[in-house]
């Protein structure tokens, strides 16, 4: 699968044989797991494990509560309750359910936080990267609907206003926020589809993540330096590389198992600190909660998506340009859509040569500016829609979007990277002196 | 890089979790201490039934209880509650319609405790958990992460907030609350000294009371609360085992290909 040189699954035993000759799957499967991996993956190469773990969590407890839900406004919120307290373990699945949704977010952040930071989005990796960006529109998508069916306050006025987005796009707005909530209002209709579609996309989820996987096992990983295994040979690429298994998989299932540890310590101690208390209380479309707050993980893009208000320039140049089409709603609708897509574009939009952050002098600081802004947006998310968290949300948002547009085309034109290392076996041994021999030397025939 | 990320991550997370309940004007709550607070925390049993008695003989004329199982009053980790006792307790105070006798019937214990909309009274089963007390030092919400949400704190606070002063708006009496968000509460004030007898000879203070009816609110909000916090002990015991087995065995995995680490 992969373009590096390595071994080929032959198959010895008769069994063996009979099934590779009519369907290759456990060729396919050894590819997979013993993929030539670069050998100086550092820890934040671990998310992915996280991630597919994540998946893989959401999926089992989700299917099981489903079996005790009941998808109806006068049944849902006491279903709840009915699994929270009659139901064997049924606590324990929906706080590992709850909770499991923001593992999967913190994962996700800290993946494509890695990937922004390794470059890992430039060539020949970007359609790993748009597919990853789609796997996590859909994580999105799929967390908001989720957070609708308990039929809180929050999960009702949160699908009120977010479905209410889709309203202020011109034209076409209006019907299709109606054809979205099955109805004029959020109701049965709504939280009836949003229960089907929220079973629904966790698959296309698992289906693009095969998709994800497939497009890097056919590039091969990025890693901290950026600099490409060597292809010449197999005995050159063993150099620079060692099987996914037992290497990677135990190092991984290291950093899990750490991870979990922290994940049950709250879902055990505190299960309900990351949730809103407000969603506690069964949803009632005549009492509107003071603030409506969406989950930790929305808040950076629904801080952006406030920060456009129609007193903003750009807005009321827009706004007058196109003759009161774009309204202030739209644009924040737009402006926190687009967050995500040139985070997409970001594969044509930086135009340095060289791929990690590790050797960009000038790229670093920008980026872990960017990180600290997007904690910024978050914490600005949280905050009610008055000065100055308005003015705040403004500078966050536009930094966000000047790291894309402005700061990472410049860079690369103007900064001067430092030398990056020959080969990823040569960054391997500065970091680990060679045990045979003691010679540090690089690019020795034979080990 | 990890370790800035991961610095980076707690950090958000505690600032957009606190961060969620800073917004809007609150009422000053008191923090009081409870047996369950913390990870090692449990319910008092004793306390829950004292806590059971004040909400049966005070709040119980206004407020539902709607999503608690009467049977539930027997179970480990909560008021504990002798079967027989809970059937009389049931029969003796609450009233159920049965649809099939289309006729009000006395409670068993396979019912719930009923639901109360006489006056119009939030229903209590949730209120522990959906309010939240205190989000402090400074709005970070630090606080919920040793203390919990302070959903009961935030009870007993409106129980014993009281000032004594009233307004009348509308044709409605509010009391003076400083503990409630718009400092005006709807419900009199619920509690005085004595009010009710303890079996168990506690005295039978406002706050006592404030207290005790909280901690049996928690429980009926979080009735597994105790089963959870051991799952999640012996879940996190089991991993880090299990992180230290992966430690050693990954050392071992790698050791060949790494020699000394050298200073970078």
């Amino acid at each position: 699968m992969s373009g590096i040189p390595h071994d080929h699954y032959e198959p010895k035993t008769r069994g063996e044989k009979w099934v590779e000759s009519r369907l290759p799957v456990i060729g396919l499967l050894y590819n997979t797991i013993m993929i030539p991996t670069p050998k100086n993956l550092n820890w934040m190469w671990i998310w992915g494990i996280v991630l597919a773990f994540c998946l893989g969590l959401q999926i089992v407890t989700g299917i099981v509560l489903v079996m005790h839900y009941t998808p109806h406004v006068d049944m849902a919120f006491a279903s709840i309750e009915h699994i929270m307290r009659d139901v064997n373990g049924g606590y324990m699945l929906r706080y590992l359910h709850a909770n499991g949704a923001s593992l999967f977010f913190v994962a996700v952040y800290a993946h494509i936080f890695r990937g922004l930071y390794y470059g890992s989005y430039k060539a020949p990796r970007e359609i790993t990267w748009i597919i990853g960006m789609l796997i996590y529109l859909c994580m999105m998508a799929t967390g908001f609907l989720g957070y609708v069916l308990p039929w809180g306050q929050m999960s009702f006025w949160g699908a009120t206003v977010i479905t209410g987005l889709f309203g202020a796009i011109p034209f076409v707005g209006e019907s299709l926020q109606t054809w979205l909530l099955g109805g004029p209002a959020v109701d049965n209709a709504t939280l009836n589809r949003f229960f089907s579609l929220h079973y629904l996309l966790p698959f296309v989820i698992a289906g693009l993540v095969i998709v994800h996987i497939w497009a890097f096992h056919t590039t091969g990983n990025n890693n901290p330096t950026g600099v490409e295994v060597r292809r010449g040979s197999k005995a050159e690429a063993d150099k620079d590389t060692v099987p996914f298994w037992p290497y990677y998989i135990i190092k991984d299932f290291l950093a899990l198992a750490v991870i979990l540890a922290i994940f049950f310590a709250i879902v055990g101690f505190m299960p309900n600190y990351l949730g809103h208390p407000d969603n506690y209380i069964e949803a009632n479309p005549l009492a509107t909660p003071s603030h409506i707050v969406p989950e930790w993980y929305y808040l950076p893009f629904y801080a952006i998506l406030r920060a456009f208000t129609s007193e903003v320039w750009v807005v009321i140049a827009l706004n007058w340009i196109t003759g009161g089409i774009v309204t202030a709603k739209f644009f924040g609708v737009l402006a926190m859509f687009g967050a995500i897509l040139v985070m997409a574009l970001v594969p044509w939009l930086d135009t340095s040569s060289v791929r990690s952050g590790r050797y960009r002098p000038m790229f670093k600081w920008w980026f872990w500016l960017l990180v600290l802004d997007f904690i910024f947006l978050m914490w600005l998310g949280s905050q009610p829609a008055a000065e100055p968290y308005a003015t705040f949300s403004l500078i966050g948002a536009t930094y966000w979007f000047a790291y894309f547009l402005v700061i990472l085309p410049i860079l690369g034109v103007i900064e001067k990277p430092l030398p990056q290392p020959e080969t990823i076996e040569q960054d391997f041994d500065e970091h680990y002196a060679p045990k045979t021999g003691g010679t540090k030397t690089v690019g020795t025939p034979a080990e | 890089m990890f370790k800035k990320l991961a610095l980076t991550a707690a950090t958000a997370l505690t600032l957009a979790a606190g961060g969620a309940f800073a917004a809007g004007e609150e009422g000053h709550v008191e923090d009081f201490d409870f047996s369950f607070e913390g990870p090692f925390g449990s319910y008092d049993q004793m306390q829950l039934q004292r806590g059971l008695q004040v909400y049966t003989e005070i709040c119980s004329s206004c407020h539902g209880l709607q999503y608690v199982p009467l049977r539930t009053l027997s179970d480990e980790g909560g008021p504990g509650l002798p079967e027989d006792q809970v059937r009389a307790y049931a029969q003796q105070n609450f009233q159920v319609f049965d649809a099939e006798e289309d006729d009000f019937r006395a409670a068993t214990p396979t019912d719930h405790f009923p639901a109360n909309d006489s006056v119009g009274a939030p229903d209590l089963s949730l209120m522990a958990k959906s309010r939240a007390g205190f989000h402090g030092p400074h709005g970070t919400g630090i606080n919920q992460i040793i203390y919990g949400m302070g959903g009961p704190e935030y009870i007993a606070s409106i129980l014993t907030g009281y000032t004594g002063e009233e307004l009348e708006q509308a044709g409605t009496v509010l009391y003076e609350n400083h503990a409630f968000p718009s400092g005006y509460i709807g419900m009199p004030p619920p509690l005085a000294e004595g009010q009710v007898e303890y079996q168990d000879g506690t005295e039978a203070s406002v706050e006592q009371m404030a207290k005790d009816v909280s901690a049996f609110l928690m429980w009926a909000a979080e009735p597994k609360m105790m089963a959870r916090k051991s799952v999640g002990f012996v879940g996190v015991l089991f991993l880090v085992v299990l992180s230290v087995l992966l430690y050693l065995t990954n050392k071992r995995i790698w050791a060949p290909l790494k020699g000394k680490k050298t200073p970078a």
